[in-house]
């Protein structure tokens, strides 16, 4: 018989999309520190692998006006994980950093400070967004051409991995006796000429309690897939039904010898949401209530007008879907957000069929029925058993859960599932060791 | 009861002095763990300092195996004694020639959020080549230029600050909307280094604007301080010297339209205290022994009591409104402050009890400040 593979969870600081559900009584506020705390400590007390913060740097725009419909607004990643590594002692801490609108000294010197600082706790999320809306923030501006975006992410990812660890392992002796703080020429002068980056210094830092911090990639085009399995210690995914994630997860894991990296060096984690009742029929109402709150009727018509790329404000959305066709140039109409649909064409004869065979779905209830279903909806006890298939089946190795509330949306969660994976013997009962890596299963990186 | 005399302490590593790792009392190996900054805060909490100074820099650390060339992320540091450490001010300095003025408005609000209105900033620029070739995107360049680019940071930092109206988060569910987007503004900066857009996306924060804290010391600096900052700190060789530098000032200040009153400058003053006034000096000897540094401002190698008189005849004599402690060693240097001069400080009735939860703001009088954008519409 195999070992039961363990799993891992991490958990989502629910954010600015419509999954987060703030009209609720219980939703309290999305940026006081307490929020973070209340999450962060439920979380730890789950024993999580680590909490994960989501960034997007240009509040998104829907037909040119600042998309108000869903949570706008968040604190500062690096600096509000600092301030959660004060108020926890074992969770790790990934914060997503851009690679497109940051530079290399100062991201290595500021998740280095993390790492250090949190005793070994610090995983960094690189995303490629580089659109030149957002590059309206930046000094630099969104110069870099989409088909780039992985190039510098490589190459900045090699950059700060130089000077993270540039510095000898044993580089500070702090020995009084001799007069010596670090031994003689331990801290080399790192010299980094690329196509994207040009610079040469010493690093302040040496490396961390971690070597460095650990490396999640969330991209999912091939070049991301590439990117991911010859450099991420872990993969954020959005493949979270059982037969996508099990052909991702072949997909990715396959990738890695080219790189000469065995399976477990790379933790496959979907993005995943919950709704947990007494009984399965509690659930199922649980699931349907959170849906109809994710989806406003305000909502559905935005994420319609998504698809068509035209102002749809006249159309009634407890009525049919517009018999108008969706607008071909009218794609961009929502900015700030990763786009998934292709062929809005395509898409808006699927839900009119799907809309029909069911009976004649309202818009509302077209888009609650086409976007917002949760990944495991049942008893704790049949929830827990259900992921567990899907990481003994190789469907992922663990799940980055993102629930619909703040700051209470893990509470029940670590209350009721984690025991019942601790009981089928694939959760930790404690933790064992003190640094993310540890928690990940992960080897110390070298130069 | 007059104002109170203002406390600022300055920690850095093992102290200014760059053999303080070697005394028996320091700590090298904890330098940068958590513990040891936290400790740091806590007594510059317990001495009742107004602030805790974290300085930053990207200047490219020695190769001098007998220095400590460590440096963490100022703003890590204090974000993360923040939420454990209450009662004090946070003033990390930041960078401000290559790095982004957007990502430095967030992080300072978030510090602002995180420790409940306590925090400022240093916003410094970097003059050499060597931390331009870190960077790798432009030159060096002279003072003149890198302030008048300091300005429009400071001013992009402070307008993305209230790019969002404190009321903006409305969570209206009858119409389906969570932020009342007329409250959310474009700044729309545009100046002679860079522009942006905006909004922040970082609600504004407890104190709205967190404290501007700038050195007053270069002429090409100084305008920059009378223009935006809140507090301006200056180093002097002696309370003579200090006393034109806060007249220089407040004139400066003043010239640029602004109630000198209403900004406070803190003189540096860097301290090496013993139970007597040769012990400090044989403490400095030892140190000095190994690699002398020579003061950067007035310097008190002195008792507690000393320096008690010496910031009273500083304040009595106009040349400063308060003073920025610099131990020249930690953290034995923060532990006597709290232990020795707070007391004494108290006792001559210089310092102002503070209300409990009081802002950095708050500390130096300053008011909340009213939304430039609040009424606009976009
Ligand atoms: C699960 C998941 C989460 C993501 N989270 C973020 C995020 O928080 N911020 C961001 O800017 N981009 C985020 N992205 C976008 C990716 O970084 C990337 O830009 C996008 O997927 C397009 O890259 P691709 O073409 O390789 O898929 C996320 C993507 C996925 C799949």
């Amino acid at each position: 018989m195999t070992a039961t593979k363990q799993i891992h969870l991490a958990a989502h600081f629910p954010g600015v999309n419509n999954t987060t559900v703030w009209s609720d009584p219980e939703s309290g506020s999305q940026t006081d520190f307490a929020s973070f705390v209340h999450f962060a400590q439920t979380a730890e007390r789950g024993l999580f692998d680590f909490l994960f913060l989501a960034e997007g740097l240009r509040l998104r725009e829907h037909r040119g006006r600042i998309h108000d419909l869903d949570v706008v607004g968040r604190p500062d990643t690096l600096t509000v994980l600092n301030a959660i590594a004060a108020v926890t002692t074992h969770l790790g801490l990934g914060g997503t950093l851009n690679t497109t609108f940051n530079e290399p000294y100062e991201l290595a010197k500021q998740l280095a400070s993390l790492d250090h600082l949190s005793g070994g706790r610090a995983a960094w999320n690189l995303v490629t967004s580089s659109d030149a809306f957002t590059g309206e923030n930046f000094r630099r501006g969104g110069f870099l051409a989409p088909e780039q975006r992985y190039d510098r992410a490589q190459e900045i990812l090699d950059a700060t991995r130089e000077l993270w660890l540039s510095w000898a392992e044993d580089a500070v002796v702090a020995d009084r006796e001799r007069g010596v703080f670090v031994r003689d020429g331990a801290v080399p002068v790192v010299e980094h000429r690329g196509e994207q980056f040009s610079f040469s210094g010493r690093f302040s830092l040496p490396p961390t309690p971690q070597g460095h911090p650990v490396l999640i990639q969330s991209g999912d085009s091939d070049a991301g897939r590439e990117f991911g399995a010859r450099t991420a210690d872990a993969i954020f995914s959005r493949h979270g039904t059982l037969e996508a994630g099990q052909a991702f997860y072949r997909d990715l894991k396959g990738r890695l010898p080219r790189y000469g990296r065995a399976e477990r060096d790379v933790t496959i984690l979907p993005a995943t949401t919950f709704a947990l009742g007494d009984t399965a029929e509690d659930a199922e109402e649980v699931a349907d209530r959170v849906r109809r709150a994710q989806v406003s009727p305000q909502t559905a018509i935005a994420f319609l007008e998504q698809v068509w790329g035209r102002d749809l404000s006249a159309y009634d959305p407890d009525g049919p879907l517009p018999d108008v066709d969706p607008d071909p140039d009218g794609t961009s109409i929502t900015r700030g957000r990763v786009r998934h649909e292709k062929d809005p064409a395509a898409v808006a004869r699927q839900w009119r069929e799907l809309a029909e065979a069911k009976g004649g779905l309202s818009i509302r209830e077209l888009i609650i029925e086409t976007t917002a279903r949760q990944s495991f909806v049942g008893t704790p006890r049949q929830v827990a058993e259900q992921m567990d298939t899907y990481v003994q089946e190789n469907a992922c190795d663990g799940f980055i859960l993102i629930p619909h509330l703040v700051p209470g949306g893990l509470d029940e969660f670590v209350e009721k599932v984690v025991p019942e994976l601790q009981d089928r013997g694939s959760f930790r009962t404690e933790y064992t060791g003190p640094t993310l890596r540890h928690h990940l299963g992960l080897a110390r990186p070298r130069a | 009861m007059g104002r109170s005399t203002y406390l600022a302490v300055e920690v850095s590593g093992a102290g200014r002095h760059p053999a303080a790792w070697l005394r028996p009392d320091a700590q090298p190996d904890a330098l940068l763990t958590a513990p040891y900054h936290v400790g740091l805060a806590r007594l510059a909490a317990r001495a009742g300092a107004d602030f805790l100074a974290v300085p930053d820099s990207l200047a490219p650390p020695s190769a001098d195996p007998r220095l400590v060339p460590l440096r963490l992320d100022a703003v890590a540091i204090a974000a993360r004694v923040a939420p454990v450490v209450p009662g004090v001010g946070l003033v990390p300095t930041v960078t401000v020639t290559h790095t982004e003025p957007f990502h430095v408005s967030k992080a300072i609000a978030t510090l602002d959020l995180v420790s409940s209105g306590r925090a400022g900033w240093e916003p410094v620029v970097s003059r050499t080549a060597a931390e331009a070739e870190l960077f790798g995107r432009k030159p060096a360049a002279p003072p003149a230029e890198l302030w008048r680019e300091a300005v429009e940071v400071v001013d992009v930092v402070v307008a993305l600050w209230d790019s969002w109206e404190d009321d903006a988060v409305i969570r209206d569910v009858a119409t389906g909307r969570y932020v009342d987007r007329d409250k959310l503004h474009y700044i729309d900066f545009s100046g002679e280094f860079f522009s942006v857009k905006g909004p922040s996306i970082t609600p504004r924060s407890p104190q709205a604007h967190p404290l501007v804290v700038v050195r007053g010391d270069e002429p090409e600096a100084l305008a920059v301080a009378a223009a935006r900052a809140d507090v301006v700190r200056v180093a002097a060789a002696d309370l003579a010297t200090a006393h034109t530098a806060r007249e220089r000032v407040r004139a400066a200040v003043a010239a640029a339209g602004r109630d000198p009153d209403a900004v406070a400058v803190l003189l540096d003053v860097e301290v090496l205290l013993g139970a007597d006034a040769g012990s400090a000096r044989r403490e400095l000897d030892a140190l000095d022994a190994h690699r002398e540094l020579a003061p950067s401002s007035l310097r008190v190698v002195d008792t507690a009591a000393t320096l008690v008189d010496v910031i009273t005849d500083a304040v009595a004599g106009g040349a400063a409104d308060g003073v920025t402690a610099v131990p020249l060693a930690l953290p034995s240097g923060v532990r006597a402050i709290a232990a020795d001069v707070a007391p004494r400080l108290a006792d001559r009735g210089l310092r102002t009890p503070v209300a409990p939860g009081a802002t950095l703001r708050d500390r130096f009088g300053l008011a909340r400040p009213a939304n430039r954008f609040e009424g606009a519409r976009a």
